[in-house]
């Protein structure tokens, strides 16, 4: 009797790895040849594919509908600029600095929001994001209301400071791929995978729930505080309404929905859709979000899995295989 | 101190506004767990719509409140029969991204409309006058009849949930969908019809925020903030806990801006915050959701 046999790689994850391997050198390559506003849009396309991840890895696997992201996002830009000008610290090594404050602060928040459940979470979330932004406007060393600007970060030479900016994108996005499919792929993921399928089942089966969905919380915030770092260490002016604004959220749910939420490929395919997107329609101004509401909206009446988890089911395509499959082997 | 017990005054006063917020919320919590995400950018519709038929039309408020009442009664029927009914179901996210779509939706199509002024209505002069009541301590007349309004309709509405066959119909569908089917209740219609009074509320609210304030078009997710904040700070279960809370929400944003002008909000928001963590249930909580 054949043995059966556990594997997780197909062929088309093998030839996506390799693809991934020499995209992310060529993309490394990039300040070497390409012009400045292309480095900045990377910069803004890492920022929101991150963010993404990070909010897929908090809905799609924690069962976490957050609508209050942009909070840790602030964070980690106010965090940024208060420790790089106001500190003296090196602007580039407060990234992860940042969001090491952005995790610390998500740890006595989550006893708060965790006290509501589904739809309740989502508008406690939001509430605190808006909590932190009027710290931030009423805060006079930061510039209050109207923000201020990140001046420690003028003393390397602007090729430099594009160059290692981009570099640290680069580092970000590929991190929060990589992160979250190597959790997803750990001993961890399985337990994500039965609480994103069933809370009360995965309880019987010994998972700590609340436990896990602790640490998807906290993680994500770093993630996110991280971003907030990123982005305005290109932006290089921050204001509470650009950094705790709703909108980061919105953008992102709109990516991931679209995409495919629970998977590791739809932000991806999302985030590079919304990029299309915005700049197909960036002469429409206001139209461009009108016609974005309307698409995830029709999408998640008519396509709850997005994008991805159509192409998915339907061509049993998996570019990240997070999932054990089982065949009869020869040995 | 006659500075904070005016402060306790008008506190209240705003609390009435954010009852007319909040009650519209807890309905739709109330009878299908639906969480409304575009609840204050509906308020705010309600507004623009009243105040772009003031610009064409000379009319009252009460005049203006009964044309915009049947529209935004069958907006909110046809969207939730439409729209909102294929969303629910076990699974949160749908209604949660349906109605943050529809909030982003509603935000933009104002602000090709309207531009992003603040805009308001007149109350032919009501707005001015004050009835006083001992010394310096004055109150509005258009805060008071704000909320008066927000009573009336609280009243009405646990009436209409505790005696009449549709307040049955709804408390049923909400105990158990599938239980009140089998009685012949067919919950979509119910629902539909629970949106629908919800939007009638939603209408005096924004009628009433813009005789009392300017409106502008991104103004509604901080109110939504504020219904949320009511109906959770009261309990789930039941209109006068809504009430109540939002009467705390507004006494509490009363002593922040007193200490501060900056920090109104920021103080109602810590309130909300403590309160969730000390008391998870509400203030005055009847059911147990």
């Amino acid at each position: 009797m054949p043995a059966a046999l556990v594997h997780r790689a197909t062929r088309a994850s093998r030839v996506a790895g390799v693809a991934a391997i020499v995209a992310v050198l060529v993309l490394a390559s990039l300040p070497a040849w390409a012009d400045p506003s292309t480095l900045r849009l990377f910069v803004e396309f890492a920022c929101l594919l991150a963010l993404a991840q990070m909010w897929n890895l908090l809905a799609g696997y924690g069962g976490l509908v957050s609508v209050g992201q942009q909070g840790y996002l602030g964070v980690g830009g106010y965090a940024l600029v208060a420790a790089a000008d106001l500190g003296g610290l090196n602007p580039f090594l407060c990234v992860p600095l940042a969001g090491a404050v952005a995790a610390l602060v998500a740890v006595p928040t989550s006893r708060i929001v965790f006290r509501l459940q589904g739809g309740y979470f989502a508008i406690g979330t939001w509430v605190v994001a808006e909590s932190l932004r009027l710290v931030a406007s009423n805060t006079a060393a930061v510039g209050g209301g109207t923000g201020t600007s990140l001046i420690s970060i003028r003393e390397f030479p602007k090729a430099l400071r594009e160059s290692v900016t981009f570099w640290i994108a680069l580092a970000v996005a590929v991190g929060a791929v990589a992160a979250l499919y190597w959790l997803l792929r750990s001993r961890h993921g399985l337990a994500l995978a039965a609480i994103r399928d069933s809370e009360r089942a995965a309880a019987s089966q010994g998972v700590d729930i609340a436990a896990t969905k602790f640490w998807v919380y906290v993680i994500a915030a770093f993630g996110c505080g991280v971003v907030g770092a990123l982005y305005f260490l290109v932006n290089l002016r921050i204001s509470p309404d650009a950094a705790f604004g709703v909108s980061w959220t919105a953008f992102v749910i709109f990516i991931v929905v679209i995409g495919g939420i629970g998977t590791i490929e739809g932000p991806i395919i999302g985030t590079l859709l919304f990029f299309v997107l915005r700049e197909t329609l960036a002469d429409f101004g206001t139209w461009y979000l009108i016609v974005l509401g309307l698409v995830a909206v029709v999408v998640m009446v008519r396509f709850p899995r997005g994008l991805w988890g159509y192409v998915a089911e339907r061509f049993d395509l998996h570019l990240f295989p997070v999932r054990r499959r089982v065949s009869a082997g020869d040995t | 101190m006659i500075g904070w017990i005016d402060t306790l005054l008008q506190g209240l006063l705003l609390g009435g506004l954010y009852a007319l917020f909040a009650v519209g919320l807890s309905l739709m919590f109330g009878v299908m767990r639906l969480v409304n995400i575009a609840h204050g950018d509906f308020i705010v519709l309600a507004a623009f719509l009243a105040i772009g038929i003031a610009l064409g039309v000379p009319a009252g408020p009460a005049l203006l409140l009964a044309m915009v009442l049947p529209v935004m009664v069958v907006a909110g029927y046809g969207l939730q029969r439409g729209v909102l009914n294929r969303t629910l179901g076990k699974d949160i996210l749908p209604p949660l991204l349906v109605t943050f779509g529809l909030s982003i939706i509603i935000q933009n199509v104002l602000l090709e409309v309207f531009s992003a002024d603040s805009r308001g209505l007149s109350a032919g002069g009501l707005e001015t006058q004050s009835l006083r009541i001992a010394g310096d301590l004055a109150i509005g007349w258009l805060p008071l009849i704000t909320l008066l309004a927000a009573l009336g309709l609280t009243f009405a509405l646990e009436w209409l949930f505790g005696h009449t066959t549709l307040g049955r119909a709804f408390r049923a569908t909400s105990d158990d969908p599938q239980a009140a089917e089998l009685q012949g209740i067919d919950h979509r219609r119910v629902y539909a019809l629970a949106t629908a009074i919800a939007f009638a509320v939603v209408t005096v609210a924004g009628v009433f925020l813009a005789l009392r304030t300017t409106v502008s078009p991104s103004d509604g997710p901080g109110y939504l903030l504020y219904a949320f904040e009511a109906v959770i700070l009261g309990g789930l279960g039941s209109f006068w806990g809504t009430f109540a809370g939002a009467l705390v929400l507004g006494v509490a944003q009363g002593i922040g801006f007193r200490l501060d002008p900056g920090w109104g909000i920021l103080v109602g928001h810590l309130v909300f915050l403590a309160v969730l963590l000390v008391r998870p249930q509400g203030l005055f909580p009847r059911t147990r959701d």
